[in-house]
């Protein structure tokens, strides 16, 4: 068991994503209970009190987001909840869009109601099949019960909801670039300032959260910020949905509390590693927070201010374990390419810089590597830090600077010997016995 | 694409009065999802449609990856090759099924059956490797599932 439970708190049936199942479980009584008895600005603060920090990758304190948005000013409002997952390794939203829709739905309501909205939309990869039917079917459901439309349950509240599909672009996950998709235009970010809760979606106060930041809301409004203040540590309260892939004997979803032990988490939760190999490293919330190598992270708990002491994050709760073996030349070059292939080619160093990263990685990897690439790609991530608009070449450059940081012998040996230190392996096979 | 107005007029019912231009990507889903690819035609009536510019149809066409200007095969199979799917064998994967089809990623079998590609993280990671076959994952594949998944597929 990894702690308390707030969003996978029932059992998974055939029917527990449906709105008869989620209304037995209590579902949509905190909307009642928001909309009868409090008022938008005590919602906020109720929000702002529990401290609860966004689950997309960035860990901002959802409430102070909030409070920018001045639910009085007259002019229209709007609540994009961020289901563009797509950062490698992060499968979590995605358990939420198929097992609880109508928590993320029930939740918006109430950050609706909050943020004076009156319109609101969930952005949704493209190639999410399921999750998008079983959302869409929740909507449908929703409306019917009177939860969206005109005077919702009789309170003068109004809202209504849509389900916009992206169009298979990562940039767009980038808050301010998935509001440029829902305008209607190339997914390109924006510069801040203005921040998007001042000019956002067709230039109004505009808020975006991710789904798991969202989803956690109705669990809180329900029984208070000092309640959620209770689970997880002082600094990271409640809990994380972790989605582990990668050489772990059980991967999957989980809902771990805040300040749980990584080592009993990876060993006896996930049932530790593959074959029963070593862990060689580990990419703890998305391939764009930085990797750590094994024996640091079984020393950590599972927390923001744990992972911020070794210049890591919890990130997007995306995990991805690495087992004794794997070829971290091999393993960049994937990385390097998925960046250059989407990078949205709005700045020059991102656009570029990319584009070398990629060349110089899957030169090495072809064995025509020079012994000066690895300050070429050094140079390169570091030249892209804060020079472009959004975070993705910075993020790439992180991921490129601290590969080489912990496991630079293996670049080094590839150059020189024109393979891999470790056969070139990504993959964690059984060892077969030499006869 | 005119016969799909009645159903874009719906969906204006819940997007707010200022957001004209935020029909583009839906439209251009559904209309792929009609014809199989985005016609010239289609792009035409839709300019008319919801009277933005051209340019930024196109624009919007060649930015995201799911749209397409060409029709493919009957079948389209995704390999995911990202980190995780990468760490699960998703390379043999993508080479086995290049073998079987005799095409590379990113072609089309000559009959115009199956179109083969790769695409990048599918947030099915703990599932891994995943394949996709037109809008539905398959999860936890290996080349006998592939093979099996193959012989399912519908003849032309």
């Amino acid at each position: 068991m990894t702690g308390r439970k707030i969003l996978m708190d029932f059992e998974v049936t055939p029917t527990s994503h449906t709105l008869e199942a989620y209304a037995a479980r209590g579902g949509y009584q905190a909307l009642a209970k928001v909309l009868r008895e409090m008022k938008p600005a005590e919602v906020t603060k109720e929000v702002t009190a529990a401290g609860i920090q966004g689950r997309g990758g960035a860990s901002f304190p959802a409430g102070r987001k909030w409070q920018v948005v001045d639910p009085d000013d007259g002019q229209p409002h709007y609540l994009l909840a961020n289901a563009d997952e797509g950062e490698p390794g992060t499968f979590k939203d995605r358990w939420l869009l198929e097992h609880v829709p109508h928590k993320l739905l029930e939740s918006m309501l109430i950050a609706s109601y909050a943020l004076c909205v009156r319109n609101c939309f969930v952005y949704i990869r493209g190639e999410f099949d399921l999750p998008y039917r079983r959302l869409a079917a929740a909507v449908e459901e929703a409306y019917a019960a009177g939860y969206f439309g005109e005077n919702i349950l009789g309170t003068g509240f109004s809202c209504d909801i849509y389900v916009f599909r992206g169009g298979g672009a990562y940039v767009c996950g980038e808050a301010s670039s998935l509001l440029s998709s829902v305008e209607g235009t190339r997914g390109y970010p924006r510069n801040r300032p203005p921040r998007l809760t001042v000019k956002g979606l067709y230039q109004r106060p505009t808020v975006v959260n991710n789904v798991e930041t969202l989803s956690n809301l109705a669990w809180i409004l329900k029984h208070g910020a000092g309640e959620y203040r209770k689970v997880g540590t002082e600094k990271s309260p409640g809990t994380r949905l972790i989605s582990i892939s990668g050489h772990v004997n059980r991967p999957g979803v989980y809902e771990v509390e805040c300040g749980y032990p990584w080592k009993k988490f990876l060993d006896e939760d996930c049932g530790g590693i593959l074959n029963g190999r070593k862990l060689k490293a580990i990419i703890p919330g998305g391939i764009s927070s930085q990797v750590l190598p094994g024996e640091v992270a079984y020393g950590l708990e599972l927390s923001h201010e744990a992972l911020w002491d070794v210049n890591s994050s919890l990130g997007s709760g995306g995990m991805i374990a690495i087992a004794e073996g794997t070829c971290m030349v091999r393993l960049l070059q994937v990385m390097l390419r998925f960046y250059h292939h989407e990078s949205c080619g709005q700045c020059t160093p991102c656009r570029e810089g990319m584009g070398w990263a990629h060349r110089v990685i899957d030169r090495i990897v072809a064995g025509k590597g020079r012994p000066e690439d690895i300050d070429t790609l050094i140079h390169i991530s570091k030249f892209n830090d804060g020079t472009t608009i959004c975070g993705l070449g910075d993020a790439a450059g992180y991921a490129t600077v601290d590969f080489i940081k912990h496991f630079r012998d293996e670049f080094e040996y590839f150059i020189e010997h024109k393979r891999s230190k470790c056969d070139g392996r990504l993959e964690c096979l059984p060892e077969v016995a030499h006869a | 694409m005119k016969h799909l107005i009645p159903e874009f007029e719906a969906i204006k019912k819940r997007l707010p009065a200022e957001g004209h231009s935020t029909l583009v990507l839906p439209c251009l889903h559904r209309i792929q999802e009609d014809r199989g690819y985005i016609a010239d035609e289609d792009v035409d009536a839709l300019v008319e449609y919801l009277g933005v510019p051209r340019i930024q149809i196109e624009e919007v066409l060649t930015f995201y990856t799911m749209l397409r200007r060409r029709p493919i095969g009957r079948w389209h199979l995704q390999v995911c090759r990202n980190v995780s799917c990468s760490m699960r064998g998703a390379e043999r994967l993508i080479d086995h099924l290049s073998r079987k089809l005799g095409v590379a990623p990113g072609q089309t079998t000559p009959d115009g059956r199956i179109t083969l590609s790769t695409v990048e993280c599918l947030g099915s990671c703990g599932t891994a490797p995943v394949v996709m076959v037109n809008e539905r994952y398959h999860e936890l594949q290996d080349e006998q599932s592939l093979d099996k998944l193959l012989g399912e597929l519908e003849q032309p």
